[in-house]
């Protein structure tokens, strides 16, 4: 289990500055070697022994759905460099400025020879402070980006006024309100904030709390279960961040201090990314059961869903069920509804 | 079931036992030296009295290996496709924009083809290439005439390299090919795909075969004497599928052979009965007789899993590999 090679994968749209975070993390003293996948093999100046250009080959499953889909240039590259394995500590994919990352990281829940040797450990995704905003209206790649990303640099904030800044923050929080992010000059940033970060470890789902409120000393009760999905776009403000909802892409959060029935979950939870799928981008949820000691966690990427419990309630903690969706267009009174049938 | 079999027919102890200093990716037989494909730089070979010898032939992972019992074709993640003999290794081709050369096969008339990409090889009398319409998944030459199976997105491709004019045929199937094989009278074309199953055509009238029911993306198959039977690795037994008629497995169900605790990772046939090597991800090796199942123990489970399994030409040399470097050579004579 342990041995597996963690990836990172990197994205940003064009111009965000993911090549100068990627030379950023070469070029420091680390004494760790990475092997890297690139786009578009030798266009780009990286200073690495193992660089490996990819196709971004996206490939559908042959199940009939059409949001299962991998990367088969990346199947087929990283059986090659796990034959080298112990020359490279990590891998980083570094993604075009049009990709989606979602075949990114289904390749490791859907290919098990992948998915036995290596794990996704974070995507990270990088914004321009000064274009995202402009961007986010007219590429649906970058709202994307945004919503999968696990941890995002805001860069280039020296080329923004404040106002500027707080303005497309707002956005990023309107989308993705749980990744961490991170405010950059230059990709200027600790390394532990981009690598092994085990964003996709079911260990390490601890709280599903909006990262803003852990992060930017708000702590206000803010009002849960409700989705965020309205027919407006204006600013609210909560604690003197200004607060967004994105039109198209949303987060839904919901929670439960009723333990759930698991064969009332699960069946309800299989059959919403069934249908949902397309939509859905991430999710992630921290649940408990009846007559069940054991928290149970799972995380999903489009209709995949892994899961399994974590560990026993501790005695002092709270038993409540909390899920989290990322996604477009999400009918979040269903989804509200649907997980409130889910209690035992 | 690994306790029926420690009592069960064993040649454990007619193994020469070799250390292979990294993991082992394949293996094959030339004449009755075996040689061992190192996941990085170079091939082992250990001669019939045992004396191993090292030759460095790629600088990097070695992708993808072919052999037609006279020599090794090779293709590295150095950009560079090498054939080696029992004597010396030479160059055959680099890649001018340095691309991972991941496919290849050897064919009739020493013909040699691979791929870099989307684009295939071949080089016969002369050297010709054909661009697929995604990346290659795999490469086999078809036993009769100089024609070359490319498995690709949305399926495969037989080409004719000595004929630039004639269109390639289409084989199509929705879908990630990743292998090809055509059996021994290339009468059918089987791939294997992203999905754990087999995709198949009958050449003749393009009739569809799917062959599924897999725990795991098949990742090692091999045609029985004869081609009676299309032996396949991706489940907890050895899948076989009947190919004795002319319909091939359509409607039929498949055979299971020799159940175990892990999965089947790698198969190989046999070269003159009916007999099938296996390999499993719990270590243990295992020769079946298709007839009646009858089991001999190879290797006993532990350690790492068994990743490559060769026959000599005559059938009576075993050559297997695991994961960690460990290998063996088993005396059925």
């Amino acid at each position: 289990m342990t041995d597996k090679i963690p990836v990172t994968v990197l994205t940003g749209y064009l111009g965000a500055g993911k090549t100068t975070l990627l030379n950023r993390i070469l070029s420091e003293p680390h004494g760790k070697k990475y092997a890297i996948i690139v786009n578009e093999f030798g266009e780009i100046g990286i200073d690495n022994d193992l660089v490996v250009g990819a196709d971004e080959e996206v490939f559908e499953m042959n199940n009939g759905c059409i949001c299962c889909t991998v990367r088969g240039d990346l199947v087929r590259i990283l059986d090659g460099l796990m034959r080298r394995k112990g020359k490279f500590d990590a891998i980083i994919v570094e993604t075009t400025g049009l990709a989606d990352p979602a075949p990114v990281a289904q390749t490791f829940f859907i290919d098990e020879n992948v998915g036995r040797r290596t794990k996704l450990d974070a995507v990270v995704t990088v914004a321009d402070a000064k274009w995202l905003s402009e961007r986010l209206k007219d590429a649906p790649e970058a709202k994307n980006q945004i919503a999968f990303a696990d941890v995002i640099l805001l860069n280039k904030t020296d080329l923004v006024s404040k106002d500027e800044l707080s303005e497309v923050e707002a956005r990023i929080r309107g989308i993705n309100p749980y990744a961490k992010l991170h405010k950059t000059e230059r990709a200027r940033i600790p390394l532990n904030e981009v690598l092994d970060r085990n964003a996709f470890d079911l260990d390490r789902i601890l709280d599903l709390e909006p990262a803003f409120l852990e992060g930017e000393g708000d702590d206000h009760d803010h009002a849960h279960g409700h989705d965020h999905h309205h027919d407006h776009d204006h600013p609210h403000h909560h604690g003197g961040l200004k607060h967004y909802h994105d039109e198209e892409m949303q987060s839904i959060s919901l929670k439960s201090d009723k333990p759930l029935d698991p064969d009332k979950f699960f069946p309800w939870v299989q059959d919403l990314v069934q249908k949902e799928g397309p939509n859905i981008l991430r999710c992630k949820g921290i649940l408990s059961f009846k007559n069940d000691d054991q928290r149970f966690v799972f995380q999903g990427v489009h209709m995949i869903l892994d899961g399994d419990h974590q560990r026993p309630w501790n005695k002092n903690e709270k038993r409540d069920s909390r899920i989290v969706f990322i996604g477009r267009n999400l009918p979040g009174k269903k989804i509200a509804e649907g997980f409130e049938s889910c209690v035992a | 079931m690994n306790d029926t079999r420690s009592n069960s027919v064993s040649v454990v102890e007619r193994t020469r036992v070799v250390a292979a200093g990294g993991p082992i990716v394949g293996a094959h037989f030339l004449d009755r030296t075996a040689v061992f494909v190192l996941g990085e730089d170079a091939l082992l070979f250990v001669e019939p009295d045992g004396e191993l010898r090292r030759m460095n032939v790629h600088g990097g992972a070695i992708l993808a290996t072919a052999s037609d019992g006279e020599r090794i074709v090779s293709g590295g993640d150095d950009g560079k496709l090498v054939t080696t003999d029992l004597g010396s290794s030479r160059v055959l081709a680099s890649d001018e924009k340095h691309r991972w050369i991941d496919h290849v096969a050897t064919g009739p008339d020493g013909a040699v083809a691979w791929s870099a990409g989307k684009t295939a090889f071949a080089q016969g009398k002369e050297l010709r290439s054909w661009d697929a319409p995604s990346t290659v998944g795999g490469l086999a030459f078809l036993a009769k005439g100089y024609r070359l199976a490319i498995a690709h997105y949305n399926g495969a491709t037989l080409w004719y390299p000595n004929a630039p004019d004639a269109t390639p045929e289409k084989l199509e199937w929705k879908g990630s090919h990743l292998g090809v094989s055509a059996n021994p009278d290339g009468r059918f074309l089987i791939t294997t795909m992203q999905e754990p199953m087999l995709h198949g055509w009958r050449l003749a009238d393009r009739q569809h075969m799917r062959m599924s029911g897999y725990s795991a993306r098949v990742m090692s198959l091999g045609w029985s004497v004869n081609g009676r039977w299309l032996v396949t690795s991706g489940s907890t037994q050895i899948i076989l599928w009947p190919f004795q008629t002319k319909d091939g497995p359509m409607g039929k169900q498949p055979r299971l052979l020799a159940p175990a605790e892990t999965r089947v990772g790698v198969v190989a046939c046999h070269p003159r009965q009916e007999i099938i090597a296996a390999g499993y991800g719990d270590g243990m090796a295992l020769i079946v007789r298709i007839e009646d199942g009858a089991e001999i123990l190879v290797k006993k489970p532990g350690d790492a899993p068994v990743t490559a399994l060769a026959w000599s030409a005559d059938g009576t040399l075993l050559a297997w590999g695991a994961e960690d470097g460990a290998a063996g050579i088993v005396d059925l004579a």
